[in-house]
């Protein structure tokens, strides 16, 4: 049975408390009205001494009004940007650790079963975690903030926000139909893992097999039920953002992103728990199986990313490149293409010798920088739609990380309390127990 | 040295591995084991050296990656430059994008073919060699295992025999 170290909780709720300090401070120190943008611009050209476009609009007072109130709504946008990222990287990471774990149920791993209750317990973040993007999203939706800017558009081809994309999408995206939809995918997650973990607890006392096959079948429904939440979920939360722009691969794209991370998430709590002997059972195999996990996903995920992003470069169609515009040649681009090196570069370099993917501490390096590579993907995402082209990265955004981080330990490690890590009942306990190769 | 080997033949793979220990445990030579099919663990318990066939594949896909690379620039850079999606740019760097499917084929090619030739000159095998094994049983369901005469040929007959080998032949050692 694990018991949540003191000094490990001290921790996750100092990350909160430090990252809700941040978080408030972002908000806090936003411009407020058009004068402070105003403002704004002003002093960058002092300091920087150049003139900018946006000075040499100002003929025509109404264009100016309605740029400053642009770049006002983009700046306001900022901390909500970060707080998003952030709550959707920690939300997917336990959604898709509840995906790994239906995947080993449903192909009846028998490598895995000494890591289930690890995976179980994490997945404990699904609920909290969902119930802050759900709050977030209706709060969008009441014109708290202005992430969605599809909200604020009209298909009547007289009004001033008339949006011609939104014509043939607005049967898709309205703001009722998305928030109906947004609870119906939470309700499968948080559904699916309470079902789930309670079968496979009930198998730790059972005599027969009855729970285990039970998670089986709910497994293989979750994955079906799951992929079709998934794909729904990436269009409403993240690519409705850029809701001018079109990519089917998208979904899936986010998928393997979020993957990669949840494994490498599992392999780095494995690797904690076991240099605290709470895992006896989990030998040198199992930690090279996970590292093969990440190096083959993370190769994976840049297969995906490649696709997108080839496929429209090559076209060079205006509605599709616009999109990497910002991202390939603006300021975004040492994000755009640093996160390939740390997402490919390096996880094919130093995870291809098997000697180093069973050594705890290189696992958890190249996992922390592969987590980092993933959080810049969703925030390459979703930024330069919300916040602008000019890219920021500061306190909001390492704040907003804090806070989720330490929610996700707080959340996470209590999950793993909640029942014994040998999840005894499972048949193929023995197996995977006596894994062993090399 | 004595120039007389033994084979033993078995039935079952585990009773085979079993042996193999128990054999280097007896500081007896092992000189070859003949298998139906590769057997997990066997290579350890023989005390084989770790292969470096996956070195010489690294090696050979970064020599593929160059070479796609050089021929790439070649043709449709610098010999006949090419409008490439719509972006004349005529410059390598900017029209990777476009290449990188070929650098990634030309890596997996050459990685792959020339891994699986080196694996067979490694190997001896090409076209009108003979069958190296002494069994044909082996390339059946069952398990050959050749030890070197070490002093007492009968210590090693019952030695094998202990280990469970359903049939013991003495050659003369051909090589």
């Amino acid at each position: 049975m694990y018991t949540f170290s003191s000094k490990l909780k001290t921790f996750s709720i100092a990350l909160m408390i430090l990252g809700a300090l941040g978080i408030a401070y972002g908000f806090f120190t936003a411009p407020k009205t058009t004068d402070d943008i105003k403002e704004m611009m002003q002093h960058a050209e002092d300091t920087h001494g150049a003139t900018t476009e946006h000075t040499a609009t100002t003929h025509d007072e109404h264009a100016e009004k309605h740029h400053l109130e642009h770049v006002l709504t983009q700046a306001q946008n900022r901390p909500w940007t970060a707080v998003y990222v952030a709550m959707l990287f920690f939300l997917l990471i336990s959604v898709c650790i509840l995906v790994f774990y239906a995947i080993q149920r449903a192909s009846s791993a028998g490598w895995s079963p000494v890591l289930f209750r690890v995976m179980e317990g994490l997945t404990a973040y699904i609920l909290p975690g969902s119930l802050i993007v759900l709050a977030f999203l209706v709060y969008s939706a009441m014109h708290g903030n202005h992430i969605f800017a599809w909200m604020y558009t009209s298909i009547d081809p007289t009004a001033e926000n008339y949006d011609f994309a939104m014509e043939t999408k607005d049967w898709w995206l309205n703001v009722p139909g998305w928030l109906i939809r947004s609870v119906i995918y939470v309700l499968i997650w948080v559904g699916f893992r309470h079902l789930i973990v309670k079968s496979s607890r009930a198998q730790d006392e059972a005599t027969d097999i009855k729970h285990f096959n039970k998670s089986f079948t709910l497994s293989v429904v979750f994955l079906v039920v799951f992929f079709i939440s998934e794909l729904f979920m990436a269009f409403d939360w993240l690519m409705s953002i850029d809701h001018h722009w079109f990519s089917q691969l998208y979904p899936f794209y986010v998928f393997s992103s979020m993957l990669v991370s949840a494994i490498t998430v599992i392999a780095l709590v494995t690797v904690y728990l076991k240099s605290r002997g709470f895992l006896p059972n989990v030998n040198d195999s199992h930690v090279h199986d996970l590292g093969k996990y990440m190096f083959g996903f993370s190769i994976f995920w840049t297969y995906l990313w490649f696709n997108q992003f080839m496929l429209q470069w090559y076209a060079n169609i205006p509605e599709e490149v616009v999109y990497f515009m910002p991202r390939l040649l603006g300021e975004y681009q040492p994000l755009f293409i640093g996160m390939v090196v740390m997402n490919f570069v390096f996880p094919v370099l130093i995870l291809m010798n098997k000697d180093y993917k069973n050594k705890p501490w290189f696992l958890a390096i190249a996992g922390l920088i592969i987590l980092a590579g993933h959080y810049i993907d969703i925030f390459v995402m979703i930024a330069p739609g919300t916040v602008g082209n000019e890219l920021h990265f500061g306190i909001p955004e390492i704040s907003a990380i804090l806070f989720f981080l330490g929610l996700f330990i707080f959340v996470g490690f209590n999950g793993l309390t909640k029942a014994p890590l040998h999840a005894k009942g499972n048949p193929f306990m023995k197996e995977s127990e006596v894994y062993h190769y090399y | 040295m004595s120039s007389k080997i033994i084979s033993a033949l078995y039935d079952d793979d585990d009773v085979l591995l079993k042996a193999v220990k128990d054999v280097r445990a007896a500081h007896h030579h092992i000189e070859e084991v003949y298998t139906p099919f590769p057997v997990h663990g066997l290579d350890k318990a023989m005390g084989l050296e770790p292969t470096r066939l996956a070195i010489t594949s690294f090696m050979f896909g970064i020599t593929g990656l160059g070479f796609a690379i050089w021929f790439l620039n070649l043709i449709m850079i610098e010999d006949w430059p090419q409008n490439i999606g719509g972006k004349p740019s005529f410059s390598f760097a900017e029209n990777s994008p476009a290449f990188v499917p070929i650098l990634f084929e030309m890596t997996v090619f050459f990685a792959a073919h020339l891994m699986v030739i080196t694996f067979y000159m490694r190997s001896k095998i090409w076209p009108f060699r003979n069958a190296e094994n002494p069994d044909p049983r082996t390339t059946d369901d069952k398990f050959l295992m050749e030890v070197a005469v070490d002093g007492n040929e009968s210590d090693l007959t019952s030695l094998l025999e202990k280990t469970g080998a359903i049939e013991i032949t003495v050659n003369e050692k051909k090589h």
